[in-house]
């Protein structure tokens, strides 16, 4: 406990340093993947070519990508933005997945309808297509959200600070106190960001019915790939 | 006035939904497409709004080709009503029925007064118009679709079996008030359905349609009812079973009229003028 107490500067640095790692992938994943999500609802064909692809990207070991990414790239392996690109192809290869999912689940009926209003085809994908495909996207957006904030934590493999620091230097320390105190704030910083979408949801989306299983989803993310 | 001229309707799968079909639906009067499912019905009316294009003919609105106008700017000038309202879900009910006129350029403000005026029009409780159309029954819902429908005040109003879905009593109701509208209103108005009494209740012109659009008789229900064309017809509205021959029964308190049957259809109260 003592420890706890004598580095709370420590662990509220880096909890926010945390954060501020995770933020970019998720909004990068989402900004990417409703393009590439519209494409693969859209053409049948490329369809399953991009979710293939999406779903092998997260096989793809992380410490595996962060190793093969810099000189791909040709930025330095210790950089914090490839830890950024790395985990923004995750966030995409949950997310184009959920958003051609969400897509999809979108109503044909309410589709038929915007068009013999008199919709033509941009705005109803952005005002009535896109909105209505709200919920199924968020439920992803939450998936890739938790998976995120996890996988920061192997960034400090390659040296960039973030919670991750508490196992590494609690492991080398011996001090099981610190290693917890580090679980309890990845889970803490995940269950924040989770939270803090799902009342954006609600608040953007007052129309939806309150999804029970966006929840199970979310939990289900973090058996991200290590 | 919409004319039909020699409208065939192949899809790429290769079913032909409508095959040759000719007609000429007269201004500011009900035309009922009626028909079993599968009939053409929904894809005749689609062709007018565009939504399908012909695989060959033509369509003509006031003697314009609609191939010639342009598909989004014209289902902005006709109301279209479907089964199930077709609502936008993530709307609340005065912006769904603000929808059109807003496309159309209209301001915000001035759509949502003009559409709260459309809620009386269809006679729903303006208390109404800041729900969500899932907080609504399926009555409320058919008629906020047709407060839709009216909202850009078209003169071609489009309707997809809109009664379909709700039970028999609202139906009765949403009937009434359409007869009612329709006799404010004026519209050209293209009502589809399945139901032979419903077509007969709200149609000035009656089409009964089989398989493929096939036009197997046209005409006023009189004339529908008094001469049926074939034995299609004759089953279809139910002729062959004796349902549209009544006689006059004589019973200790007055005249009750019977179907073929012998079951009692109504009272007689006296002589209706013709027409
Ligand atoms: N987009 C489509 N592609 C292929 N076949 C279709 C399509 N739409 C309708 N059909 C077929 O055309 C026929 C007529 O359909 P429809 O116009 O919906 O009939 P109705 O409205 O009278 O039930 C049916 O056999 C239907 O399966
Ligand atoms: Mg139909």
């Amino acid at each position: 406990m003592n420890w706890i107490l004598d580095n709370l500067d420590l662990m509220l640095e880096l909890t926010l340093q945390h954060i501020r790692l995770s933020l970019p992938p998720i909004i990068l994943g989402f900004l990417i993947s409703v393009p590439l999500g519209w494409v693969a609802y859209r053409f049948q064909l490329t369809r399953g070519f991009l979710l293939t692809v999406a779903g092998l990207l997260y096989t793809i070991p992380s410490l595996a990508l962060f190793v093969i990414l810099p000189p791909i790239l040709g930025i330095s392996f210790l950089s914090e933005i490839n830890i950024t690109i790395a985990l923004t192809i995750y966030a995409v290869a949950i997310l184009t997945r959920s958003v051609a999912d969400a897509l999809g689940s979108v109503d044909p009926a309410v589709r038929d309808c915007a068009t013999a209003m008199g919709y033509g085809p941009w705005r109803r994908f952005w005002t009535v297509e896109f909105p209505l495909a709200g919920p199924v996207t968020l439920a992803g957006l939450r998936v890739a959200a938790v998976s995120t904030v996890s996988l920061v934590t192997v960034g400090i493999l390659i040296g960039v600070q973030s919670l991750g620091y508490l196992f590494t230097n609690g492991l080398q320390r011996r001090i099981l106190v610190e290693v917890f105190a580090g679980v309890v704030l990845v889970v803490l910083v995940a269950l924040l960001i989770d939270a803090l979408l799902a009342m954006a949801g609600r608040r953007l989306m007052p129309w939806a019915p309150r999804p029970r299983s966006s929840r199970r989803l979310a939990l289900r993310g973090s058996a991200a790939p290590e | 006035m919409i004319e039909f001229r020699s409208v065939t309707k192949r899809f790429p799968d290769g079913t032909v939904a409508v095959d040759d079909f000719s007609l000429v639906l007269p201004s500011h009067k009900t035309t009922v497409l009626v028909g079993s499912s599968g009939s053409g019905k929904t894809t005749l009316l689609r062709m007018v709004n565009r939504m399908v294009d012909p695989s060959s003919g033509s369509i003509e609105i006031d003697g314009e080709d609609t191939s010639t106008l342009e598909p989004v700017a014209l289902r902005r000038r006709i109301g279209y009503v479907m089964q199930n309202s077709g609502l936008l879900p993530h709307l609340k009910v005065l912006d769904n029925v603000a929808t059109v006129p807003v496309l159309n350029g209209v301001p915000r403000r001035e759509a949502r007064q003009q559409a709260l005026t459309l809620l009386d029009t269809v006679g729903l409780d303006r208390a109404l118009a800041d729900r969500y159309p899932s907080q609504l029954s399926g009555g409320q819902q058919q008629r906020v679709g047709v407060a839709r429908g009216l909202a850009a005040d078209p003169n071609i109003l489009l309707m997809d079996e809109p009664f379909g879905a709700v039970d028999p009593i609202v139906r009765d109701e949403l009937q009434q008030e359409l007869i009612r509208l329709q006799r404010e209103l004026g519209k050209t108005v293209v009502f589809v359905t399945h139901d032979i009494d419903e077509a007969f209740l709200l149609g000035d012109q009656v089409v009964i349609l089989e398989q493929g659009g096939r036009i197997a008789q046209v005409g006023s229900p009189t004339e529908i009812m008094e001469a049926p064309a074939s034995d299609f017809v004759a089953s279809f509205i139910g002729a062959d079973r004796g349902k549209r021959a009544l006689s006059i029964r004589k019973t200790e308190h007055g005249f009750i009229l019977v179907d073929g049957e012998g079951r009692a259809a109504g009272v007689l109260v006296g002589t209706a003028d013709a027409g």
